[in-house]
C-alpha cells in the first residue's frame, strides 16, 4: 500500500493509513527521503492519526526517516499520535526520542511556519 | 423441592413424614408463636449487646421484617429473595454502622431461639424432634449464610462505590489559558490511580490543544518508584501528543525517589512550586504577565 506524500510549500506531508506491513514502512522511507531530495524540501510531516497501534519496528522506522532526512537537513515533525498509542508506546519505552512531535496537522504546520519564521 | 442434607437415610424418611410436611409443620409451629418467639430474640439481641447503633423501637421494627422473611426464607426456600432482601436491609442499616458481626450474631440468636422452642415442643418425642431437626438445621444454616453474604456483599459495592468517588474527585485536568493545562494532583497515588491520570491527562490535552501541562504534585506525600516511572512515563507520553509537562511540588522525598531511580532529569521539567510553575508555563507560550498602573 502505497504511503500518499503530498507537498504543501517548503514542506512534504506523509498520511500514514491504518495497518502499514514492515514493506509499505520500508518503502516510505525510501521513498520520503527521495522526495526531500527532489523538492529540497525544509521539513516533513508524518501524520499518523490514523494509526491505532504502534509496534517498535514503526516506531524505529519513524526514527530512522527523522535521521535520515536531518542528513539532508530537514526537520521531520510526527503529528497524530493518539491518547492510547503515546500510553502504549512509552510503556514499551518507544519514545521517539529526538524526534519533534504535535498534536496535529495544524499543530506541526504551525510548529514549522514558527520555526523557519515563514510569512506569507 | 431443592435437594438438602440429611443425615437420616432416605428410606427412614419415607415410613414416616416426607421432609416438606416437617417443613411445613415447623413454619406453622413458628407462626403460631411469631409474637413470643420474636420477642424472645429481641431480648436475647439487647442481652448481647448487639445492634448499639439502633434504638429499641428501631430494632423491634427490623426484627419483625426479619423473622418474618425468615420464615418464608423456611417454608418457600427462595433464598434469592432472601438475599434481596438481606441487600435491601444492609443499604439500610449499614450508613447507621451496623458491623458484619453484629448481622451474622443476630441471625444465629433466631436460628437459636427457634431451635430451642422446637426442642420445647418435640421434646416428649424424640425421634420425631430428630427428623424435625433435620428438616430445620440445614435451611437454618443456609439462611445464615445467605444473610451474611447479602450483607457483605453490599458493604464491598458501598466500598467501590467510594473509592470511585475518590478517584474521580481527585484527578480534575483543568484549564487555565488558552493552551495550558493544570493538573493539581492530592493524596495517595496508587499505580491504578496513576493510569488512570494519565490517561485522563492525554485525552485532555487532545480535547483542549494543549502545549503546556503543568502537574502539580503539591499535595503527594510519598511516591514509590512505580508510580515514579508512571510520572515519568507521563511526561514521555505528553511529549508525543506535543506538550510540554512541568512538574511542580515535588517534596524532598519524592525528589530523592526519582534520583534514585536514576531519572533522566534532562527529560523532566521541574520547577519549585505551582506559581513558578505556571510563571514558566505562560513564558513557554508566549504570555507576559503585566501590572496595571494607573497613573498618578
Amino acid at each position: 500500500m502505497e504511503v500518499p506524500i503530498l507537498k504543501q510549500g517548503a514542506f512534504l506531508i506523509a498520511t500514514f493509513q491504518a495497518a502499514l506491513s514492515d514493506a509499505d514502512l520500508n518503502q516510505l522511507r525510501m521513498g520520503l527521503v527521495q522526495q526531500v531530495v527532489k523538492f529540497r524540501s525544509r521539513a516533513v510531516i508524518v501524520d499518523v492519526t490514523a494509526m491505532d497501534v504502534m509496534d517498535s519496528f514503526a516506531s524505529r522506522t519513524l526514527r530512522e526517516i527523522a535521521h535520515m532526512i536531518r542528513l539532508r537537513g530537514a526537520e521531520t515533525v510526527i503529528v497524530g499520535i493518539q491518547p492510547e498509542v503515546a500510553f502504549a508506546m512509552v510503556q514499551l519505552g518507544l519514545t521517539l526520542e529526538g524526534v519533534a512531535t504535535a498534536l496535529d496537522l495544524e499543530e506541526g504546520l504551525a510548529y514549522l511556519n514558527e520555526k523557519f519564521k515563514i510569512t506569507k | 423441592m431443592a435437594k438438602r442434607d440429611s443425615t437420616t437415610t432416605d428410606i427412614e424418611l419415607k415410613r414416616t413424614e416426607e421432609p416438606s410436611e416437617l417443613l411445613r409443620e415447623l413454619v406453622a409451629h413458628l407462626r403460631q408463636n411469631r409474637t413470643q418467639l420474636r420477642e424472645e430474640w429481641v431480648v436475647r439481641i439487647s442481652e448481647t449487646r448487639l445492634l448499639t447503633a439502633m434504638t429499641k423501637e428501631e430494632i423491634f421494627a427490623e426484627a419483625t421484617s426479619v423473622y418474618d422473611s425468615y420464615v418464608e426464607a423456611l417454608e418457600t426456600e427462595a433464598f434469592e429473595a432472601l438475599q434481596a432482601y438481606a441487600r435491601n436491609l444492609s443499604e439500610r442499616i449499614i450508613p447507621r454502622g451496623v458491623e458484619t458481626h453484629e448481622v451474622v450474631g443476630i441471625v444465629l440468636l433466631l436460628r437459636d431461639v427457634l431451635a430451642r422452642s422446637l426442642f420445647a415442643k418435640y421434646q416428649t418425642d424424640f425421634k420425631k424432634l430428630n427428623r424435625i431437626l433435620d428438616a430445620y438445621e440445614p435451611a437454618a444454616n443456609r439462611i445464615a449464610n445467605t444473610v451474611a453474604v447479602g450483607f457483605v456483599q453490599e458493604r464491598e459495592r458501598v466500598i467501590r462505590q467510594q473509592q470511585e468517588a475518590i478517584r474521580e474527585l481527585s484527578t480534575p485536568v483543568l484549564q487555565v489559558r488558552e493552551r495550558l493545562l493544570i493538573l493539581p494532583i492530592i493524596g495517595v497515588i496508587d499505580p491504578q490511580r496513576a493510569r488512570q491520570l494519565t490517561e485522563q491527562l492525554l485525552r485532555g490535552i487532545r480535547t483542549n490543544r494543549a502545549k503546556v501541562v503543568v502537574i502539580d504534585i503539591t499535595g503527594v506525600a510519598a511516591m514509590d518508584v512505580t508510580v515514579a516511572n508512571h510520572l515519568v512515563q507521563t511526561v514521555e507520553a505528553s511529549r508525543l501528543l506535543g506538550a510540554t509537562v512541568i512538574v511542580t511540588g515535588l517534596s524532598p522525598e519524592i525528589a530523592q525517589t526519582l534520583v534514585t531511580i536514576g531519572v533522566d532529569l534532562g527529560k523532566m521539567n521541574t520547577v519549585g512550586d505551582l506559581q513558578g510553575g505556571i510563571e514558566q508555563a505562560e513564558r513557554l507560550l508566549g504570555y507576559k504577565v503585566a501590572s496595571i498602573t494607573e497613573p498618578n
